[in-house]
């Protein structure tokens, strides 16, 4: 299902749709339910589900690289932090000393992650640094 | 004789303002010293292939740099390109002015133009019509303000406090960063404590080294981001360490957190790494901005920021900057619009550069204000700071105009300060962080800035969040140990900040919260279309605009005076003898006094006691061998016509008026009203030695004489500012006691000569 500016904001319009990654929803995460040890962080992460669906609201209101944006980042979802850190760093200048280490990493986040939008974005990157010649070695 | 001097001295005063201490640099576009034009910005152009951009402002496609290529990839619309870049810029520059033209139609062109173009349109408006236009198209409708919570210290005390404070005044962000970038950890956790303190929904922010402030914000302590620059030259990009990729891939790791985030670009970055290109500030911030929206962030810092006061130093700059923020939004991006590092020590070009935002209405007018001292601003000082906030209280007052800012009694203030201290403490003590003392907290509640502190200093602190980043300490953690220790609510707000992550409703372009709600672009849309649209200050919400401490009113004078009535009736009395008579002996002066002196109103605006102000003058009188009565005028106030009355009944001809609050003047019988012998206007600044002088002049004046009229110096302070208000008050009463046609009455004046 798409969603629209009607939807907006998720938070009130569908409380109880809103989750966290292991399914509890928004009215589930009391005070009360932190005091008793059934919140943790995992629970107080977004899902790619609640990211896909600001992103038919942002293209519902004419933001469309706003909610590719978003798409991008319900890929990373799942992700693990260290792996995001990893590509981050490849993708500043000069890291990566070949196209070669970029199409592995953009590989692995197809692969490994079904991060396909991700993965094109790491691969148009890796094409422009050839063409502009940033996989020169910088001291 | 006068000695010749090399100099006008006018240009020695100006020396020695503060202004002179900015520092200006004459243009120069080859050396990039240029805000709106240069030879070399590029002329708009774009060439489409399909749906491919084949060259952009004049760069064919494998002449692209990094920028270029992004740009002609995730900004450019090409179903839109052809129609915006065939059409005449002074066109587009008129729409943007034009109320009856729709945003949503400018936003859609936009998205279609290349940095070079929407420069070129910009460029066409001057400073009002850019704010205007501004307003227009900034893409949320309510306006909002972020500040800066830090200090000298790194003290989380104090942080949590000033933080606390901020939210109280309405800040809708607040940012901290440190002065030793490993005390980050204690930092967040203190403003995310003492940003909880009071009500929930201040978005908080840590500046930090990127990996750094991406697992603090995974930690759960902040909400926001916003340092992500980006830059308008390839090699001020990759100078900076990053590219356009690089960047957005840390956009789309933020999303992917629940985190908001924007970009940061602003004028005169690329000047300052030395990687211009000879263009424009404005055509390489285009870039900067196209390249913004290309990567998909909600929005932007924008607007000059660190490279703010080297823009300003260029003719032009300050209207650039406001350029800048113009194509950010017209980009409909969320504009966190600068004015936060100071570009002047000149409070006036402070004002004049702060107004247009604070009129036009900005997303976050400041990115933000230093709501704490100067020195404690760990970015560096801000346009307005801490020192200053209550100029800015007060500026939202006069323009009724909504700056974000809500005026804070003090007692709150304090209670909010204590609360917020005796918090963090709590979490610090209950999480085995620290135990801070009863002096510690108590200097920092009192405290103006750090230098009054007597608490944590920058080592104590690098143990406390170094423990925190070792321990893996969430906000999980931070909730309990609050609830644990009687802070529920604060334990409550700082839960439902971290909660708005799940939705993501706040990831929207220009999310903030107001009341427990979120408030963006996408429920809250600009609808500007003239007058009756777009924001409105409420009637609720200009009373509190109006709220600011110490205002003056009737009630409030009548107070005052009643406090002074005791005490004048133990120097002085006044008894009514009846209708006054014509005095016809040449040694009469008439000292004519206004309806409520000594009756309703017993000093002057000087502080000086009626008593003594007459008796000063009745002593001048008589020591010249000539006789003073009083009398009471009732059927005018006003001072000249008491003076010429006076000098009417006067045997000599010769009259003194004085109102309560202490206006004179000498007057002569045959003078038109307004042309009198001596005026003694400024009230507050008139002395009793003056007063003293003003009778001896009259009686000068009866005895044929041309004294030297008496000057009372003025150095310039601004009376009506200072004073007006109460002589508004003031002389209300007076007229209110006035009857057409009340003969006047002669006063037996008895000055008991008590000493206090």
């Amino acid at each position: 299902m798409t969603h629209t500016r009607a939807d907006y904001p998720l938070a009130e319009t569908q409380p109880g749709a809103v989750t966290g990654k292991h399914g509890k929803a928004l009215p589930q995460i009391t005070l009360d339910a932190v005091l008793a040890g059934d919140v943790t962080m995992e629970d107080l992460r977004i899902t790619p589900q609640a990211l896909r669906a600001q992103a038919g609201v942002a293209r519902d209101v004419g933001r469309p690289t706003l909610a590719l944006n978003f798409e991008r980042g319900a890929e990373l979802v799942e992700v693990p932090q260290d792996f995001i850190m990893q590509v981050y760093e490849l993708l500043r200048p000069g890291r990566a000393k070949s196209k070669e280490e970029l199409l592995e990493a953009a590989a692995t986040m197809r692969d490994t992650y079904q991060a396909e939008r991700i993965a094109r974005f790491i691969e148009e990157a890796a094409e422009t640094y050839a063409a502009r010649g940033l996989f020169t070695f910088r001291f | 004789m006068t000695p010749k001097l090399n100099r006008w001295k006018r240009f020695a005063d100006w020396d020695e303002r503060p202004l002179r201490l900015d520092k200006f640099a004459a243009e120069d576009p080859a050396n990039g010293f240029s805000a709106f034009s240069s030879p070399a910005d590029p002329k708009p152009g774009i060439g489409i292939k399909g749906r491919r951009v084949v060259s952009l402002d004049g760069v064919l496609e494998h002449d692209y740099d990094m920028i270029d290529r992004f740009i002609a990839r995730h900004h450019i619309d090409p179903d839109v390109a052809p129609e915006a870049m065939a059409l005449d810029s002074a066109t587009v520059a008129r729409w943007l002015v034009d109320m009856n033209v729709p945003r949503e139609k400018l936003v859609r062109l936009a998205h279609g133009m290349t940095p070079a173009k929407l420069a070129e349109v910009v460029s066409q408006l001057n400073a009002l019509e850019i704010a205007f236009a501004y307003s227009k198209m900034r893409a949320r409708k309510t306006p909002g303000n972020q500040a800066h919570v830090t200090n000298a210290k790194d003290d989380p005390l104090q942080l949590a406090a000033d933080a606390a404070t901020a939210v109280a005044f309405g800040f809708d962000e607040i940012e901290t960063t440190m002065r030793v970038s490993r005390n980050a950890w204690s930092n967040a956790v203190a403003c995310a404590v003492g940003g909880a303190v009071g009500r929930w929904g201040t978005l908080f922010q840590c500046s930090s080294e990127e990996a750094e402030e991406l697992r603090i914000a995974m930690a759960g302590f902040t909400s926001y981001a916003e340092t992500v620059s980006v830059y308008g030259t390839e090699k001020s990009f990759t100078d900076g360490d990053d590219t356009p990729w690089s960047k957005a891939f840390l956009a789309a790791a933020y999303a992917s957190r629940g985190v908001k985030m924007r970009c940061t670009s602003g004028a005169g970055s690329e000047l300052l790494m030395g990687f211009h290109e000879a263009k424009s500030l404005l055509y390489l911030e285009a870039r900067c901005l196209c390249l913004q929206r290309g990567m998909g962030v909600q929005g932007t810092q924008n607007g000059g920021i660190d490279g703010a006061p080297l823009t300003a130093t260029i003719p032009g700059g300050v209207r650039e900057l406001m350029a800048e923020n113009l194509i950010a939004v017209w980009l409909d991006l969320e504009c966190a619009s600068g004015n936060d590092a100071r570009s002047t020590e000149s409070e006036i070009r402070v004002g004049a550069k702060i107004l247009p935002y604070l009129i036009a209405g900005s997303d976050l007018i400041c990115s933000g204000m230093g709501s704490i001292l100067k020195y404690d601003n760990s970015f560096n000082p801000s346009l307005i700071n801490g020192e200053e906030l209550e100029d800015y209280l007060v500026l939202q007052r006069d323009f009724e105009a909504d700056g974000g800012l809500t005026p804070l009694p003090e007692s709150r203030a304090i209670e909010l300060r204590e609360r917020a201290v005796e918090a963090i403490a709590a979490v610090f003590e209950e999480l085995g962080l620290s135990t801070p003392t009863e002096d510690m907290k108590t200097s920092v509640v009192y405290a103006s800035g750090s230098d009054d502190t007597r608490s944590l200093m920058p080592r104590d602190v690098s143990f406390i969040s170094e423990a925190i980043k070792e321990r893996g300490i969430t906000v999980i953690d931070v909730v309990k140990a609050l609830a644990n220790r009687g802070f529920r609510e604060e334990a409550e707000n700082l839960l439902s900040v971290v909660k708005l992550r799940l939705s993501g409703d706040y990831l929207q372009t220009s999310a903030m919260i107001r009341n427990g709600r979120i408030v963006s672009a996408v429920n809250d849309p600009n609808d500007y279309l003239g007058p009756g649209s777009g924001y409105r200050v409420s009637e609720e919400r200009r009373l509190q605009l109006n709220d600011i401490r110490d205002v003056l009113d009737q009630k409030e004078v009548l107070r005052s005076e009643a406090l002074h009535e005791k005490d004048e009736a133990k120097h002085i009395r006044y008894r009514n003898l009846g209708p006054a008579a014509n005095g016809s002996a040449k040694d009469d002066v008439v000292i004519g006094i206004s309806p409520a002196f000594g009756l309703k109103l017993y000093r002057t605006t000087a502080g000086h006691r009626l008593s003594e102000v007459l008796g000063a003058m009745l002593d001048a009188i008589s020591a010249r061998g000539l006789k003073a009565r009083v009398v009471r005028f009732r059927h005018t106030a006003d001072t000249s016509f008491l003076g010429l009355s006076a000098a009417r009944l006067a045997g000599s001809g010769i009259g003194i008026g004085i109102q309560a609050k202490g206006t004179a003047v000498i007057h002569q019988r045959d003078r038109q009203p307004h042309n009198n012998l001596e005026l003694f206007s400024n009230a507050p600044i008139t002395r009793l030695e003056h007063y003293r002088a003003l009778g001896a002049n009259a009686a000068a004046y009866a005895l044929g004489e041309m004294p030297e009229p008496i000057v009372v110096p003025q150095r310039g302070e601004a009376m009506g500012s200072r004073y007006h208000a109460r002589v508004a008050l003031i002389y209300a009463i007076e007229t209110g006691l006035t009857e057409a046609g009340a003969a006047p009455e002669a006063v037996d004046v008895t000055l008991t000569g008590a000493k206090s």
